[in-house]
């Protein structure tokens, strides 16, 4: 939509003009109406938060239970049973070190796919930038991913893994799994609205990428010669950025990093731009 | 002269039919694509209809425009396109001012959430600003009547009491301009009555409305210019009683007329309902009746095993479902006489200036009154609109507001006259 929006300063007595057209070619990104807005953000991940954490003692449990489990099972058969290296670190720190952050991704990007259409309701009653909707969905995790975080650190320090001042980093990487979830997200957020079977590919397609992560594996195994093509996982640099950052093991950020960071902003623009091409269409699909 | 808040030029909306049913999937559209990658580029010509057309309209501050039609007529869609819901594909729009709009009851509502929260969730999906809801929080609580309940999850209120809520919230946002779409459709008959003084409020604090409605009585009262939309085009734009004689003209039935086949005919053995509609003394079948007009029911039904004593009935109900009345078939060309096969129509006529304004639905059954075998009954079968135009000929005179009452006849009255002062 061909939105021009001479607006002064929100909740002004200022008069609004809005005008409202068929879309032409490209527009604009609009992110100022995405401010405006901020408020509905917030409440958009409150009431996921709150939903979230209304169910019972076991639900709450399971931000917890879930990564320490899987850590536990990978502990015992990637690390134990198979010996995959683990950059000099216990299997444990090593593991929750990728499964906290990895967790949060995972989920971020499926909440993401489905949030639009879970919210066609709202959506098709009431206006406000569809954008919202997908930065709520990457942006709720956030507390799950927290209570992690405090778990990792505990876990870390109780198998004597200091923290160092590299840890300060660690903010930085959270950020850049968060931009690469809404980025993919605004992808299979929109795609999903159009075709219904997206939602499930997408769990589908997590799991591999799982596996293209360095989540089990350090990615000092990948041949230096390969190395460049890996990076372009994005999350392959957040993991490997978290445990160093964490743990002081393994690589330091390098070109691996930048390499990742701009893959990131690719996918995170065209996101943008495909998600707003797609969100006026949504509406008369759901 | 006030000021134009809304402008309209030849705006339009397409839409494909079908589009709903997404039954497309992602691996589908990528064989396709990988099958025939041209095919995918070419638009085909695909099946499509025009919801709204070339309407151009311009709607001055402080107005209560009404936007009557028939279902499918556009009304909803034109509200979307100016609440920003959905794009326009021809025409462009242009809005001074800051627009809210209420298309349903309960927009955002989530039942895990009390209704505290749910007031804060909804009320800022809607528009309002946290700062705002505190500030009215109590008024909304206390509209809602539902102070007890305030902190319970609303998955545990009834529907009444979610309406409640649902609406006071609604109530109680204070926009520019306000586009209302049926909502007042809801709610036992106290409530609508508290809804429309509620808008009636927002009217008189100079806000614009745009206000649909299926309830004509409801946007007569409220409204003083009134749009008339039919098949996605403005066919009339006036005072709203102009309007309102042009919609009586227009009415063309759909849900006037029920007919069936053969082979899914309600009935048993002995009877089958094949058509029942409401016409015009003139045999037009309507929608919408003057209320100064007769109203004729017909059902058409085919007696396939003689030699039985048969009652047609009708019964009428209104818009709250008050029963109006129920009416048996005593014609005597057939009462008291075995019915022999064929097919028969019994017309059943209600006069004019006898029932009130609204909106009734027909209840139609065949019975055999000494067994009390029904052989069919249908509720809700066919509707139909009574409208007063106030022209001043009906038992209303003079009279503009609403006037309750499920009938309203137009009785006699008689008065004598002395002149000069009585002790």
């Amino acid at each position: 939509m061909s939105v021009t929006e001479a607006q002064l300063a929100p909740q002004s007595s200022g008069v609004s003009l809005v005008r409202i057209a068929p879309p032409k070619g490209w527009f604009a990104l609009d992110l100022r109406e995405a401010w405006n807005y901020r408020e509905l953000l917030y409440f958009f991940v409150w009431r996921d938060i709150k939903v979230r954490y209304r169910q019972t003692v076991i639900g709450v449990m399971w931000v917890v239970l879930q990564p320490l489990l899987t850590m536990g099972v990978f502990t015992l058969f990637f690390g134990r049973l198979a010996k995959l290296p683990s950059q000099g670190l216990p299997y444990p720190v090593f593991y929750l070190a990728a499964l906290v952050p990895w967790t949060y991704f995972s989920q971020a990007l499926v909440n993401c796919t489905n949030i639009v259409v879970e919210n066609q309701h709202v959506i098709t009653k009431v206006y406000f930038p569809r954008l919202l909707l997908p930065v709520a969905a990457v942006s709720s995790g956030l507390v799950d991913f927290g209570v992690g975080f405090v778990v990792m650190i505990v876990l870390s320090l109780s198998y004597g893994v200091p923290l160092t001042r590299t840890a300060l980093l660690l903010p930085a990487f959270v950020l850049l799994a968060l931009l690469t979830a809404l980025g993919v997200g605004l992808w299979t957020s929109a795609l999903n609205a159009l075709y219904r079977d997206v939602r499930s590919i997408v769990p589908f397609a997590v799991n591999f990428w799982m596996i293209a992560s360095p989540v089990v594996y350090p990615s000092s195994i990948v041949p230096a010669r390969w190395r460049w093509l890996y990076s372009l996982n994005p999350m392959a640099g957040v993991i490997d950025g978290f445990r160093w950052a964490l743990t002081g093991h393994g690589q330091p950020p390098g070109p691996m990093l930048l390499v990742s960071a701009a893959a990131v902003v690719l996918v995170l623009v065209g996101g943008l731009i495909f998600f707003r091409r797609v969100e006026g269409t949504v509406v008369d699909r759901v | 002269m006030s000021q134009v808040v809304i402008q309209t030029e030849g705006l339009g909306k397409q839409y494909r039919r079908g589009l709903r049913t997404s039954s497309r999937t992602l691996r589908d559209a990528l064989v396709r694509l990988a099958h025939s990658p041209l095919a995918a580029l070419r638009r085909g010509s695909e099946d499509t209809f025009w919801a709204l057309r070339d309407v151009s309209l311009e709607v001055h501050e402080g107005e209560v425009l009404g936007l009557i039609g028939r279902n499918g007529a556009g009304k909803t869609t034109l509200l979307k396109i100016l609440s920003r819901i959905t794009r326009p594909t021809a025409g462009w729009a242009e809005i001074r001012g800051h627009v809210r709009s209420l298309l349903e009851v309960g927009t955002g509502f989530h039942g895990e959430l009390t209704g505290r929260e749910n007031t804060y969730l909804s009320g800022s999906i809607l528009g309002m600003t946290k700062r705002e809801i505190d500030r009215k929080f109590d008024e909304i609580v206390a509209f809602a009547e539902i102070d007890k309940f305030i902190d319970t999850p609303v998955k545990h209120y009834s529907s009444g009491m979610y309406v409640r809520l649902a609406f006071a919230v609604a109530a109680h946002l204070e926009p520019e301009i306000l586009l209302v779409d049926e909502v007042l459709a809801v709610g036992d008959a106290q409530f609508q009555k508290k809804c429309l003084g509620k808008m009636e409020e927002v009217s008189h604090k100079g806000r614009t409305i745009l206000f649909v409605s299926h309830n004509a009585a409801a946007v007569a009262r409220l409204c003083s210019r009134c749009i008339l939309l039919q098949s996605g085009m403005v066919l009339k734009d006036g005072p709203t009683h102009e309007v309102m004689s042009a919609y009586l003209r227009s009415g063309l039935a759909v849900s006037a007329l029920r007919e069936w086949d053969a082979a899914d005919a309600p009935g048993d053995e002995v009877v089958r309902l094949r058509c029942v509609r409401v016409r015009s003394a003139q045999g037009e079948v309507s929608e919408t009746f003057d209320i100064r007009r007769p109203v004729g029911i017909d059902l058409v039904f085919d007696v396939i095993e003689p030699g039985q004593l048969l009652a047609p009935n009708v019964h009428l109900f209104d818009e709250q479902g008050v029963n109006v009345f129920v009416v048996i078939d005593q014609d005597p060309v057939w009462r008291g006489r075995p019915r022999p096969v064929g097919r028969y129509t019994s017309t059943v006529w209600i006069p004019g200036n006898f029932l009130a304004e609204g909106y009734f639905t027909v209840r139609a059954a065949v019975t055999t009154l000494a067994t009390m075998n029904v052989h069919f009954d249908e509720p809700d079968i066919v509707a139909f609109q009574v409208i007063d135009s106030t022209d001043g000929d009906s038992a209303r005179a003079d009279y503009a507001g609403t006037l309750p009452g499920v009938v309203r006849p137009l009785l006699k009255w008689e008065t004598t006259y002395e002149q000069g002062p009585q002790v």
